[in-house]
């Protein structure tokens, strides 16, 4: 099987060839093909799974390079490479995108552009496996670039619509602003090791390291670094770049939950978590990236309290669940980092899908038109329950595991300040189960407020609700992966040592070390229950009470407002000042001024053409002396 | 023979020379022009004979050189004088002066 895991990338990308040019006028055949594709896909990567786990966990590195340039010093290679990381993320990949794929079909099937969506669908498959099978530096920058222009793609799907229109072209250029970092951390690695190879790069740091080599006191690794985890901000949308994400919800659901929850946004964890070892190598990459993960978490989430959108809520908590996986990144809890992004994989694709199937039953998106809707979409609420619950982390569900591990690695690191770090992270866990569960009463129980949409709601049909019921399973059962005492995923992911996080050997003791984490879940929900389901508090009254914060976490701290301020000041001024410049230098001057200078030397040299030939005569005589002269003296 | 001094021949080629490059420069009359320049092919000739004569008189490089050289001139002075007339049928006059279109 690993001998064929090139095909993975591949065959994606030639069912979206083949879509694009022969089938798009057939829509069930494309369709099929696509999910057909991505099933070959998945069962392979199921079989590459196996194959790793047979070896020794010495061996389990696999990489397969093709040279695709050469310029010395450097070459620059395609290739697979197969080890426990690539192999966790293309499990993840290939099922969520085949379960999405499936799902689509009851959700789109209305669309007049049905085939294009599914080779869509697939291109953004194949970008993000050439993402996660890259060898180097140089493949996961054309990964990189390639899922960006997916994602351009199916948020703008819509693109008749004003607001999609608007929020591809955001989502394409504020990422824009990311990759710029990410692409000169690529190249000043190629300058810097003379290599693009993520293995010959992680030897010349480790034994710069161990030689001494690298001066610390210069920064040069940790600012390379941190130019890498420039492009993590962009894709991954942390905070200051986090602004593309929750309007990308204007795509279809779907992609939603496939490119905007579960996969491409976790590109930069996954990157990070490729190229760990320059992060580790200075202390200083390392708390750049988990104060930036720690603070995006808790500014993420203390805005979705007060959005209304349904999508929207699961954008920004999508934001704060992938600040939390950069935080553990930081603090160098790796493992416990991509035991999130593969459970959050799983719940959160789970809680898109089934606001589409909301959406798909009601026919809009804003969560105070719903209500009481646990009646009439039994499925879809009991899934949505079952993901709230994990991302709340309420044992035994995934979010539980996971969380748990990101905050005792974030407690037991020696990042200065970390005590500031885990509080935090502590008080985001109770945000998070108190909007999400707002979420859920709002929706699903309580009266129907608006009787229009409640009579027209319906179930989905079981094309949609399948993958939910088979998301929901996962929902529950990936977490156990690392019950304690077993920790199958730590002894299969790791860097360089396995390192057990939390050290709890049975799951009684991992109930009372983690407590505090518990606490602040089942205090989240409460509350939330106090306000939204059975209202003894008002949240309107909080809300009038403390009206300035109520406004500023309503208006997303008006960070949209700051860049659309600073973009009309700055970089419009720079534009006139630009446009003066080109008008008057470039037009006038330099265009025109060359112009000018060649008709002038035209004339005077006009003078010399005189027509009479004697004067010709003349010239070829004295130039005949002048060179006798030259010659004899 | 021997007793004339070479430079009384290569004053002569000079002075030939002088006379028809000043024809050439001067004259305004096509047919004038033309002359002068044959002037100076023959200044030319006799420099050649002088110089084969008082270097090596058996090699016959300087003196083959003079019967292509009055070839040459036969046929330049062919071409010549048909451009002379086709200038002299359109301008009416042969005068150097007056056919000056490529003026710049």
């Amino acid at each position: 099987m690993i001998a064929n895991s090139w095909l993975i990338p591949v065959l994606p990308a030639l069912a979206f060839a083949v879509i694009a040019i022969f089938t798009h006028r057939f829509r069930a055949l494309s369709a099929l093909l696509s999910i057909g594709t991505m099933l070959v896909c998945f069962l392979i990567s199921c079989g590459i799974l196996l194959e790793t786990l047979a070896k020794a966990p010495a061996d389990r590195t696999v990489s397969i390079p093709f040279t695709w340039l050469q310029i010395p010093p450097w070459t620059a290679n395609v290739g697979v490479l197969i080890d426990p990381l690539s192999v966790n993320m293309l499990l993840v990949v290939t099922l969520v995108s085949l379960l999405v794929q499936i799902y689509s079909w009851g959700y789109m099937h209305d669309d007049e552009r049905f085939a294009t969506y599914y080779s869509y669908l697939s291109l953004f498959t194949s970008s993000m496996l050439i993402l996660v099978v890259s060898t180097n530096y140089l493949q996961i920058f054309v990964g990189w670039e390639l899922v960006g222009l997916c994602s351009y793609l199916l948020i703008g799907f819509w693109y008749f619509k004003p607001e999609a229109a608007e929020a591809c072209k955001k989502a394409f250029i504020v990422n824009r602003v990311g990759d710029m970092g990410f692409l000169m951390g690529v190249i000043t690695i190629g300058m810097y090791f003379q290599t693009f190879d993520f293995a010959q790069v992680q030897d010349l740091v480790t034994k710069g390291i161990a030689s001494g080599a690298f001066d610390k006191s210069s920064h040069y690794i940790a600012g390379i670094a941190i130019l890498l985890f420039c492009g993590a901000v962009g894709k991954s949308a942390q905070f200051p770049l986090h602004v593309w994400l929750p309007d990308a919800m204007e795509g279809p659901t779907p992609v939603s939950a496939l490119i905007h929850a579960a996969t491409m946004v976790a590109a930069g964890v996954y990157m990070v978590a490729r190229t760990f070892t320059l992060f580790s190598a200075d202390p200083l990459s390392m708390t750049v990236v988990a104060y930036c993960g720690g603070f995006t978490a808790f500014f993420a989430a203390s805005i979705a309290i007060t959005q209304d959108d349904i999508k929207r809520i699961l954008a920004y908590s999508t934001l704060s669940q992938l600040g939390y996986m950069i935080m553990a990144l930081g603090v160098g809890g790796y493992t416990s980092g991509m035991f999130h992004l593969t459970t959050h994989a799983c719940f959160k694709a789970l809680l898109f899908l089934g606001a589409g199937s909301v959406i798909h039953g009601v026919h809009g998106q804003d969560i105070w038109k719903m209500g009481g809707l646990w009646n009439k979409m039994k499925i879809t609420a009991a899934t949505f329950l079952v993901a709230n619950l994990a991302i709340s982390g309420i044992p035994p569900f995934a979010g539980f595991f996971s969380k748990d591990a990101i905050l005792d690695a974030v407690k037991e690191s020696a990042i200065p300040g970390h005590e500031i770090l885990y509080y935090t992270a502590l008080f985001t866990a109770f945000l998070t189960a108190f909007y999400m569960f707002r979420l859920f009463f709002v929706v699903f129980t309580g009266k129907p407020r608006d009787h229009h949409a409640y009579e027209h709601a319906h179930e989905s049909p079981v094309t949609m609700w399948g993958p939910l019921v088979l998301l929901a399973g996962l929902s529950i059962c990936v977490g156990w992966l690392n019950w304690p005492g077993l920790d199958y995923y730590s002894k299969f992911v790791y860097f360089g040592e396995p390192h057990l996080e939390g050290g709890a050997s049975s799951f009684g003791q991992l109930l009372t070390q983690a407590w505090s984490s518990l606490l602040v879940a089942i205090l989240g929900i409460t509350l939330s229950a106090l306000f939204y389901w059975k209202p003894v508090f008002s949240a309107d009254k909080v809300a009038t009470t403390f009206r300035p914060i109520f406004l500023l976490l309503k208006n997303k701290y008006y960070v949209d407002e700051f860049y659309g301020w600073m973009v009309k000041k700055f970089v419009f001024g720079f534009a006139t000042v630009c446009t003066w410049f080109d008008d008057n230098i470039v037009d006038d001057g330099m265009v025109d001024g060359s112009g000018w200078v060649t008709q002038k030397m035209g004339n005077l040299l006009r003078l010399t053409q005189t027509g009479y030939v004697q004067n010709y005569a003349l010239v070829i005589f004295g130039a005949v002396a002048v060179i006798y002269l030259m010659v004899s003296f | 023979m021997n007793t004339v001094p070479i430079v009384h021949f290569l004053y002569l080629s000079i002075m030939l020379f002088g006379i028809g490059l000043f024809g050439v420069l001067v004259r305004k009359n096509a047919i004038s022009v033309l002359m002068g320049v044959e002037l100076m092919l023959n200044a030319v000739n006799i420099n050649f004979l002088t110089f084969a004569k008082y270097w090596n008189w058996s090699s016959l490089t300087g003196t083959v050189f003079v019967v292509f050289v009055i070839t040459i001139a036969a046929a330049e002075a062919a071409v010549a004088l048909a451009i002379v007339i086709s200038i002299y049928r359109s301008l009416r006059s042969a005068n150097v002066d007056e056919a000056h279109y490529l003026k710049g």
